[in-house]
């Protein structure tokens, strides 16, 4: 199954993870990769794996399909999107696994996962993209 | 410096005007504008002005009069119009011109806007994962601030009621009809914990100014408005911000504080000065967290003031008095100057049912937008 941009990731022994950039000036980080520093404005970034798990700092329900430039699967459900923050590098922005407002709230310890976000509906084949889930048996 | 007046302010109303276009829009409200100054398009020095997707501001010469004088296209989103009347100032504050237009407009498809990410330099991956939605980051910008402020959710229905029940007032607003707060609470959820009725939505309108040289105004109008400051800011390293694919641990102030700040320094007044208030309100929440940016109160003190309602026409601290974004709709190139044309109508005790009482002496607009930018104005009589 095809990945929606294989820029955003990178493997790690621990499984893929998000591929940053950190700056070797001040260590600001950024997603994806940049050549310049938005912190410092210099410009000498390095490639960085970003942390594979961290926790909810914000979170909302994508009700309605929403239009081109998204090709998701064209029955609509309702996703969840938000902020995850990983320590000491950076809130990322995510899809979520979960979009019942009574199961998510901030501070919810999340994890990395690579999901199916179009079906093969389109010709094009099904296309999967990264996305935060909670932690399993994580306590609420 | 030379101070700047506004004295001649038209629009065309918002909403959807079918078989007019904006441009046609545009003019509409320029001639409402020249008219309400007593003048012609031949005496206009400058012009600055845009729209995001109905054409560009400069090529309205042919429908006004081709005169020759500089016509300049500004484009900052929301900001357009804030960005406008920057210029206008420097222009006049410099010297280098007298009197002059500002025009804002525009004409938007139904339903959310549909950026291409592209155009912000992110990659099409964002957009289509979904993510490209700028629903989802007030939604997500106000679940925050509700749980950092521990304020009930409950105030966002309040909020956007009181939006429609001005926007009821107002003859040139889209959306006339009062509507309850269990009834906008109880709509579809458009990205938790915000519903239909809460924001806004994309349409159409025209708003137009004439400035001119404060020593002038008085030849032109018995009632003249002074624009006192307008301010614009890009975001800092560390604010949270829309169509953000990644935000920094550090935080800092958004946008709309610095502008604030920069507005009511340039201006010489404080905020507990302002008699009324027009702020960014895409959806309720915005208007709650604005409240607070632009220094208006201080953070979680919104849902006390809007529940006593200081926030009304007739209270402490009227805000969105002609009924904001949310009765108007957002039409990107006309919006920032609803805002000031709500306030000179205010100013000038010129805004009918909406009135709001006491011969108000200094009026405040706030914008924001993509990508992270805000502009701000103060105007006193």
């Amino acid at each position: 199954m095809t990945f929606v941009d294989d820029s955003l990731l990178t493997e790690t022994p621990e499984g893929p993870a998000l591929l940053g950039s950190r700056c070797t000036n001040c260590s600001a980080h950024t997603f994806p990769r940049q050549a310049g520093c938005p912190r410092c404005t210099g410009s000498a970034m390095e490639d960085v794996p970003l942390a594979r798990t961290g926790r909810l700092w914000t979170w909302t329900v994508q009700g309605f399909r929403p239009k081109p430039p998204y090709t998701g699967t064209e029955t609509h459900e309702p996703y969840g999107v938000g902020y995850v923050e990983l320590a000491d590098q950076l809130l990322v922005e995510s899809r979520l696994t979960e979009s019942d407002p009574d199961r998510l709230r901030i501070g919810l310890p999340m994890e990395l996962v690579i999901r199916s976000f179009r079906d093969d509906d389109g010709g094009g084949g099904p296309t999967r993209t990264f996305a935060f889930a909670p932690v399993t048996g994580a306590d609420r | 410096m030379t101070g700047v007046a506004i004295v001649g302010a038209g629009m065309h109303r918002f909403g959807r005007t079918e078989g007019v276009s904006g441009r046609a829009q545009a003019v509409h409200a320029a001639r409402a504008a020249l008219a309400d100054a007593g003048l012609t398009f031949q005496d206009m020095q400058f012009g600055f002005g845009g729209s995001h997707s109905a054409g560009d501001a400069d090529t309205l010469v042919s429908e006004l009069g081709l005169t020759g004088l500089p016509f300049i296209n500004v484009a900052n989103g929301c900001a357009t119009g804030g960005s406008a009347l920057i210029s206008a100032q420097a222009a006049i504050a410099s010297g280098a011109h007298d009197v002059g237009i500002v025009i804002g407009f525009d004409k938007h498809p139904r339903g959310a806007f549909d950026t291409d990410p592209a155009d912000h330099g992110i990659g099409s991956w964002y957009g289509e994962t979904g993510l490209m939605v700028t629903t989802q980051f007030f939604g997500m910008k106000i679940q925050r601030y509700l749980h950092e402020h521990d304020i009930d959710p409950a105030v966002l229905a309040t909020i956007a009621e009181k939006a429609f029940r001005n926007g009821a007032r107002n003859p040139m607003a889209w959306r006339r009809t009062a509507l309850g707060a269990e009834e906008i609470a109880a709509a579809p959820m458009i990205s938790h914990p915000l519903t239909q009725y809460m924001y806004c939505s994309p349409g159409e309108g025209a708003v137009a100014l004439v400035l001119c040289r404060d020593d002038l105004a008085r030849t032109y109008t018995d009632r003249p408005v002074f624009l006192r400051g307008a301010a614009f800011r890009s975001r800092r390293y560390g604010s949270f911000e829309v169509f953000s694919p990644w935000v920094a641990l550090d935080r800092a102030a958004s946008p709309t504080v610095e502008a604030s700040r920069a507005v009511f320094e340039a201006a010489g007044v404080a905020p507990s000065d302002v008699d009324l208030a027009q702020v960014q309100d895409t959806e309720s929440g915005a208007e709650l967290m604005h409240m607070a940016e632009t220094g208006l109160c201080s953070d979680g003190e919104q849902a006390d003031l809007i529940r006593a309602g200081a926030t009304e026409i007739d209270g402490r601290l009227p805000i969105n008095t002609d009924g904001g974004c949310l009765a108007n709709g957002e039409p990107i190139g006309a919006s920032g100057l609803r805002q000031v044309h709500e306030n000179v109508l205010q100013l000038r005790g010129d805004a009918g049912a909406r009135q709001v009482p006491g011969a108000p002496q200094v009026g405040f607009t706030h914008v924001y937008g993509a990508p992270g930018i805000s502009a701000c104005t103060v105007l006193t009589r």
